[in-house]
């Protein structure tokens, strides 16, 4: 895993449905700026950018790296973007981590965003080459066939997914930066808006955000110097498989597997559901809460939902998922993945606020994007590994 | 609605003249000149536009005039939905008084908000505390329709996006593409696992090798599973519509399709289903020669036969 690497820095913008007030460069400004003040440094301090964002067809901005290093202090720097679809905030995180843990830098900013109210996702995600023969109608479409499969295989009642709904959007009550909150919430009226994509509810959907979110990582020695308790890394892990090939396991990816097995192995854990405090995990559509716990391994196959359905995966359940409200409550694009890393990271350091998971030492923070082929992981904890 | 057609006509030859004065003389000089000014009164205040006399206290006003603007603040508007022949704008526009900075008054004028239907509602975005900038005329008089009108300050560009391409299928899409044009379908055998990839890319995605041998495959398939979709979709013929994954018999892996011919909510997993083809006539090399998947009268394939290709 190479040298000790701390996230001593966290900064978010508040998620809304419009941030008309500021350029891009002006919304991830406001985030990297608030990772600074948290860092207790200034844009000097900094050796390295590392951008995230979503595909280029989103925002239709291209080589957003070019354009965006003289906002982001990185002239004279090293700047670059990491492209991973849905999972880039996370992967962007794990490759700044890199440039800590590799011991060619000390300081590294890491900024992902996504300006949706300026994007068309589902037309990017839907626009077709004369060839290919897509009948995907955005995100929803592509998951929904998949979350049938789910429920199907495990024999999980209906009302799963519903809970997701509810829980994330309690949790997110708590968090200042949450952009749906919906006092009051319960089943019935998750359950009474329509569906989409059936399986998929509207209210079982993560809204489309405004937002940025940056982090500061540190070797030790930068570390020690920060005045906010640092988040340590205990391992990183990516992943990534092919969208079709015989004998894929779309609903319980291999690549999702995989990319769990390297982290736990790195950061000593063999039962995650007991050694990890808390975890923030990308759940764009609620019923990838239960998926994810069993590709996740925090349960055997097919029991996953009965996890969800006990209660454990609240914020007073033994396993809290998404504290923060999650995707499901917050989500901008690109910025997603690096939110819940960063929202790991503020667990364990203490600073989650009132959504904060008492006496957390160990964070999972999980990404997945592409059609559920492309995975990004760490684990963050309280104490230097 | 009585005609507007007036059936009598009174008009000054030329038009009046009007002596300015030296208050309201300086604020028009300065208008031709594309700039906006006011005058301080003797308590501090900048009256825009001029007077010369403080309408507060009728004591006169300094003889400061003092630059304002560029951008000033919409302090009350009416929005005009039908605009007269002598309006300012031939589209509905706001009537608004507009607060220069620098300025303790505010000054009437057209407020231009872009393009409308006669008749339309004010939009949102009008209101009270909107920050606007006087539209010059390129040719100006020393009056004060020197300014246009006003308009909202730029809060957004667009950016117009085209990229122009000369894409091609590649050798093993165009293979399958002829097929298509033909009836036919055509998957490629993996050496290494014997599994059937269709539509064929000449490779193996998981097994990393070269894919050559043709297998001709049927049209007929069974739904593995499904998205009832309630958002339109061009490409579909109706909402709610079907998307599918079809395991074509004799595949390894299934393909994404409309499924049409039965109610969305009679589609089920394991259904077993039959390409409907557009009229032979119609046919080219796409993949859209197959309209979409009907149901075949053939009973349900089992969920164990079709749970490993979910």
């Amino acid at each position: 895993m190479g040298n000790a690497c701390a996230v001593i820095g966290v900064g978010q913008t508040a998620y809304k449905t419009k941030r008309l007030d500021v350029s891009v460069a002006g919304l991830l400004r406001e985030a990297a700026r608030r990772a600074l003040d948290d860092a207790g440094l200034s844009w000097k301090d900094i050796d390295a950018v590392v951008i995230g964002k979503a595909p280029d067809l989103f925002e239709g901005v291209m080589t957003p790296e070019a354009y965006l290093a003289d906002a982001l202090g990185a002239a004279g720097k090293p700047i670059m973007r990491v492209h991973t679809a849905g999972s880039v905030g996370g992967s962007t995180a794990v490759v700044a981590a890199s440039l800590i843990q590799s011991g060619v830098h000390r300081r590294v900013l890491t900024v992902a965003w996504e300006k949706q109210s300026e994007s068309n996702a589902t037309w990017a995600l839907t626009v077709n080459t004369p060839y290919s023969t897509s009948l995907v109608v955005g995100a929803g479409g592509y998951f929904a066939p998949h979350i049938r499969a789910y429920m199907r295989r495990s024999g999980a009642p209906p009302h799963i997914g519903t809970l997701v709904a509810v829980k994330d959007r309690r949790n997110a009550l708590k968090n200042p930066y949450a952009h749906l909150k919906i006092p009051g919430i319960t089943r019935e009226m998750v359950e009474s808006t329509p569906m989409l994509w059936e399986p998929i509810r509207y209210l079982e959907t993560c809204p489309s955000s405004d937002g940025a979110c940056a982090m500061v990582l540190a070797s030790e020695d930068a570390a020690r110097q920060a005045p906010n308790p640092p988040a340590w890394v205990h391992g990183t892990a990516m992943r990534s498989e092919p969208i079709f090939f015989a004998g894929r396991d779309t609903v319980d990816p291999q690549g999702g597997r995989d990319c769990a097995a390297d982290v736990y192995r790195q950061a000593g854990i063999s039962d995650p559901r007991r050694e990890i405090d808390v975890a923030e995990v990308y759940v764009p559509f609620s019923w990838y809460e239960p998926m994810w716990l069993e590709n996740l391994g925090f349960c055997g196959e097919g029991e996953g939902w009965k996890l969800t359905e006990s209660g454990a995966t609240a914020l007073d359940g033994d396993i809290p998922w998404n504290a923060s409200g999650g995707v499901l409550s917050s989500n901008p694009i690109g910025a997603s993945g690096m939110i819940r890393f960063a929202e790991a990271a503020l667990q364990v350091r203490g600073l989650a606020g009132e959504h904060q998971v008492d006496g957390a030492r160990r964070a999972l923070g999980h990404a997945y994007g592409g059609g559920a082929q492309f995975f990004a992981m760490w684990i963050v904890g309280s104490e230097k590994p | 609605m009585p005609s507007d057609d007036p059936n009598h006509i009174l008009e000054f030859p030329g038009g009046y003249t009007r002596s300015v004065g030296p208050v309201i003389g300086r604020f028009l000089s300065e208008l031709r000149d594309g700039r906006l000014v006011g005058v301080r009164t003797r308590d501090g205040r900048v009256l825009v536009p001029p007077t010369e006399y403080d309408p507060d206290t009728g004591e006169d006003v300094t003889d400061e005039f003092v630059p304002v603007g560029p951008v000033g603040t919409v302090t009350t508007w009416s929005w005009v939905a039908r605009p007269r022949k002598n309006h300012p704008l031939d589209r509905p526009f706001a009537w608004a008084l507009v607060r220069m900075d620098g300025a303790d008054t505010a000054l009437l004028h057209a407020l231009d908000l872009g393009v409308f239907d006669e008749g339309a509602g004010p939009p949102k975005f009008l209101r009270t505390g909107m920050r606007v900038r006087p539209r010059w005329r390129v040719e100006r008089s020393g009056a004060i329709g020197d300014i246009e009108c006003f308009q909202p300050e730029v809060t957004m560009i667009t950016a117009p996006t085209r990229l122009e391409y000369r894409l091609r299928s590649g050798r093993a899409l165009d293979r399958f593409l002829e097929g298509v044009s033909q009836g036919k379908i055509i998957g490629h055998r993996c050496d290494v696992c014997g599994q059937v990839i269709v539509p064929m890319k000449g490779l193996c995605p998981k097994d990393g090798v070269p894919t050559t041998q043709e297998v001709e495959l049927p049209d007929t398939g069974t739904v593995t599973t499904f998205a009832v979709n309630n958002l339109p979709d061009p490409r579909a013929p109706e909402v709610p519509f079907v998307s599918a994954y079809i395991l074509l018999d004799g595949a390894g892996l299934t393909m994404l399709a409309l499924v049409a011919g039965i109610p969305a909510d009679q589609v089920r997993m394991g259904m077993r289903v039959k390409a409907k083809w557009r009229p032979r006539e119609e046919w080219g090399k796409t993949m859209a020669n197959i309209r979409w998947f009907e149901p075949l009268d053939e009973p349900d394939v089992p969920f164990d036969a079709i749970k490993d290709y979910l």
